[in-house]
């Protein structure tokens, strides 16, 4: 009990907090289900075979990069405060794959 | 504030994850490793795209996929990327009994992922797609496998977590150590959404 008499942690309404975290938990929740959503539509989108694949491969394309914006954001918690490093750090590999992907499409041949 | 300080849900800080300067590091140096993981399966995502369609007679994505086994695996991983976000939010509310046990439904849900990728493996073999039988072939079980050793290393990660801490409960210490596990297993998820977008559904589009 002594340390707590010298916390320097600030003692907040447990009430208001526990509200604060129940909130984000619903956002948390609305965002799977978008996930299970798009994650749905794009195996409809390949199990539907009269689409020209020129059509579903950049649609499911897009459909992976919104549920991964998803994932970061919410899920990863990069929509908070102080996620200017963790941002960087994924953006800078973002850009690396998107060299390699780039580079390896077109120099490997054989 | 002291690591080993005994807390209160009242005295819990709200982010207990960088609330030390341990944490804090922690935190920042493994996002600096997640952005390093990126670009590892960058690289083999890479490699899989140009090979993947250099069979060597062997048979192709097109003929080996099956839709129901890979939708099955995409629930189940992504079900457990939000049962891992309900142990954070139990973290966040001083509540390490349930944290507990979200982490062991993660768990749960994670070895029936490994469980599957490991039939459809051995269902490949059967067929004649082995590491060795072709370009795609090591190109395909190279980034699949690297990300099922990742779900692997994952899971024996959590549950050594969970079985250290079991009656330690929950503390500035250890509250990092949770996340940054909850961070890493929604990585694999991320990299999951790609492998199944990539290989899978656009290898069934041929």
């Amino acid at each position: 009990m002594t340390n707590q008499m010298n916390s320097g942690n600030e003692r907040v309404d447990l009430a208001y907090r526990r509200r604060k975290n129940a909130e984000e938990m619903r956002h948390q929740v609305i965002a799977f289900v978008l996930m299970i959503l798009l994650t749905l539509i794009a195996f409809a989108a390949v199990g539907y075979e009269e689409f020209s694949h020129w059509f579903v491969i950049p649609f499911i394309l897009l459909l992976a990069g919104v549920q991964v914006a998803f994932q970061l954001y919410y899920f990863m918690h990069m929509s908070h405060k102080g996620h200017e490093f963790p941002a960087l750090f994924i953006y800078g590999g973002v850009l690396v794959m998107l060299v390699l992907v780039w580079a390896f499409s077109t120099i490997v041949w054989w | 504030m002291h690591v080993e300080e005994k807390l209160t849900p009242e005295t819990f800080p709200a982010a207990p994850e960088r609330a030390t300067l341990e944490g804090k590091n922690k935190f920042l140096g493994f996002w600096l490793f997640l952005g390093g993981e990126t670009v590892l399966f960058a690289s083999l995502f890479a490699t899989y795209l140009a090979l993947k369609d250099k069979t060597n007679g062997g048979p192709s994505g097109e003929e080996l996929f099956q839709m129901p086994i890979v939708f099955m695996a995409t629930m189940l991983l992504l079900t457990s990327s939000l049962t891992s976000v309900y142990a954070i939010y139990h973290m966040k509310n001083f509540d390490f009994q349930k944290m507990q046990l979200w982490f062991g439904i993660t768990v749960l849900l994670g070895a029936g992922f490994l469980a599957l990728e490991i039939y459809e493996f051995y269902e490949y073999v059967h067929e004649g797609h082995k590491f060795t039988s072709s370009a795609f072939g090591s190109a395909f079980y190279t980034l699949v496998g690297t990300h099922g050793a990742h779900v692997a290393f994952g899971l024996l990660w959590i549950l050594t977590l969970m079985i250290r801490n079991a009656k330690r409960g929950l503390n500035l210490y250890n509250a990092p150590k949770f996340y940054v596990a909850s961070l890493y297993w929604h990585f694999i998820d991320v990299v999951w959404v790609f492998i199944f977008t990539v290989v899978y559904l656009m290898g069934m589009v041929g």
